[in-house]
């Protein structure tokens, strides 16, 4: 396969097997799987000869472990030369364990620290707001990465500012030690958020809960993803 | 006159108004400083956040403006400003008050002697320590027309007289027996201090980049023997002193904060300055041992 084939989300899991090597962070990629190709395929306006485009919607992979899905998609997508995948991590690929964005054309930010992506998210949807323009921030976080307090920060303070060009989707593949009372979503609730819970394997619910309007608010689609 | 902070948002809110790229991002502190806008975003006392939405705001193409007191934009959210910032490689402008111990008697909470050190720890940062308030225009209007990573370090401490905003170090005093750095604020007691003694004093405002070349001359001038007299962590500079004159037989000898124990004290600023040989009679005597005891031969 190459850049520029027409691919599909069938031709996913071919792309994800090619990186192997972080077999610890397999689940928590795949979890994720169904979210990225979603918003790669049918929600993001973006493309790969844009990716410096100012009104470009962004997307940050905040929960930067286990990266291989996101990776497989941007290649399916013609961000990456899938052959990359291959020799991922080594001392010459552009590709690591957490995602870099002076590396990688099109990745948004660089991650593996947690608790850093909404932050920064919530930066942009500001940025983008004062600046007129109308694209969207969409950041993707994990239930446990949420115990971050920098997250709880910027949950508070994005919905303060009804920031209703953001989107978080939270994958709760319930990782988390401790859990959310109430779940996840009530988190976000609670502070003026919109929210919606879904199948995060769903695709049609996912595309309907990114699609929905959620005006003077910022977005939570939380992604329940259990291990079968 | 007024502070070294007033003319830092004065100045930044003038840029403002003909810049849109500049954008303001506090956490409560200066609240007060700024007018409204949707450009002040002032996020609360969450400071790891206050750091990512400037990171966010730059990543969007703006000129992000961070401020708060020292501690709280420099030490508690440091892997944000590793990371944001430097990680994701956009620029931004940090700026600071509060200088090492400015309130004291706040006690040592609000205290960030080891803000520079900090900064040392990632590459790219320049960081600018004026020591009067006149300097401090020149210097934010040049850090917000820039897109690079910087942190302005600004204190209630201040000279007697301004100096030209210059790139490197600029020569205050010549002599021949040495020479002596002084940085930001304490210019004015390493003058006094050195008042009688032949040697070359070196004003720095900016310092980092560490004007290297400047000192080479001076030393290259002067017996080779250096005091760096430093208002934060004592021997924050040693190390690029010491790369600066790698080559040539030196004697080095650094003034600042004290690293060996937590000065556990209140009182005031001129107090601290004393406790750790900051105030001219102890710069005096650290000059008086270094320049006029001499290898010997």
């Amino acid at each position: 396969m190459a850049v520029g084939e027409k691919t599909g989300f069938a031709d996913i899991p071919a792309l994800f097997d090619r990186m192997t090597g972080d077999e610890k962070h397999e689940w928590a990629a795949a979890s994720t799987l169904h979210v990225l190709w979603v918003l790669y395929d049918r929600v993001l306006d973006v493309s790969p000869d844009r990716v410096d485009d100012p009104d470009r919607d962004r997307f940050l992979l905040s929960k930067g472990h286990g990266p291989m899905a996101y990776y497989a998609v941007l290649a399916a997508k013609g961000y990456l030369e899938p052959s990359l995948l291959d020799d991922w991590t080594s001392w010459d690929s552009p590709l690591g364990q957490h995602p870099d964005r002076v590396l990688v054309p099109g990745v948004e930010i660089s991650s593996g620290s947690l608790g850093h992506g909404l932050p920064i998210a919530v930066g942009q949807a500001v940025g983008l707001r004062v600046q007129g323009r109308s694209a969207r921030v969409f950041v993707l976080v994990g239930d446990a990465e949420l115990d971050e307090g920098s997250n709880h920060e910027a949950i508070a303070l994005a919905g303060r500012l009804g920031l209703d060009n953001l989107t978080v989707v939270v994958v709760d593949n319930e990782s988390g030690t401790h859990g959310w009372p109430g779940g996840v979503a009530a988190r976000f609730a609670v502070e003026g958020w919109e929210t919606s819970t879904v199948d995060g394997r769903d695709q049609g619910a996912l595309h309907e809960a990114f699609t929905a309007a959620h005006p003077g608010r910022p977005l939570v689609v939380v992604a329940k993803v259990v291990e079968s | 006159m007024k502070t070294m902070r007033e003319v830092f948002a004065d100045t930044v809110q003038e840029v403002m108004a003909d810049d849109p790229r500049v954008a303001v991002v506090i956490a409560e502190i200066s609240r007060d400083a700024f007018r409204p806008s949707p450009r002040v975003v002032n996020v609360g006392i969450r400071e790891q956040l206050m750091v990512g939405v400037g990171s966010g705001l730059a990543l969007t193409g703006m000129r992000p403006v961070v401020h708060s007191y020292a501690p709280f934009l420099v030490e508690r959210p440091y892997e944000q400003i590793k990371l944001d910032f430097g990680h994701q490689d956009v620029g931004g402008v940090l700026v600071g008050i509060g200088g090492s111990y400015d309130d004291p008697a706040w006690g040592r909470t609000h205290q960030s002697p080891g803000d520079v050190a900090l900064f040392d720890s990632m590459p790219g940062w320049r960081v600018q320590v004026p020591g009067h308030p006149d300097e401090v225009e020149p210097l934010v209007r040049a850090a917000l027309a820039a897109d690079d990573r910087r942190y302005l370090r600004l204190s209630l401490r201040r000279n007697t007289a301004s100096f030209p905003v210059v790139e490197g170090f600029t020569a205050v005093r010549r002599g021949s027996g040495g020479v002596v750095v002084a940085v930001g604020p304490m210019l004015d007691p390493v003058l006094a201090a050195t008042a009688d003694l032949d040697v070359t004093v070196l004003y720095a405002t900016t310092v980092r980049p560490f004007d290297g070349a400047g000192l080479r001359a001076a030393v290259a001038a002067a017996r080779p023997d250096v005091l760096l007299v430093e208002p934060y962590l004592e021997g924050t500079s040693a190390h690029l002193a010491s790369e600066a004159l790698s080559d040539v037989p030196h004697r080095l000898r650094s003034l600042g904060v004290r690293r060996d124990a937590e000065l556990r004290a209140y009182g005031t600023a001129e107090d601290h300055d004393a406790a750790h040989d900051l105030d001219a009679l102890g710069i005096a005597a650290a000059a008086r041992r270094l320049f006029t005891h001499p290898v010997a031969a």
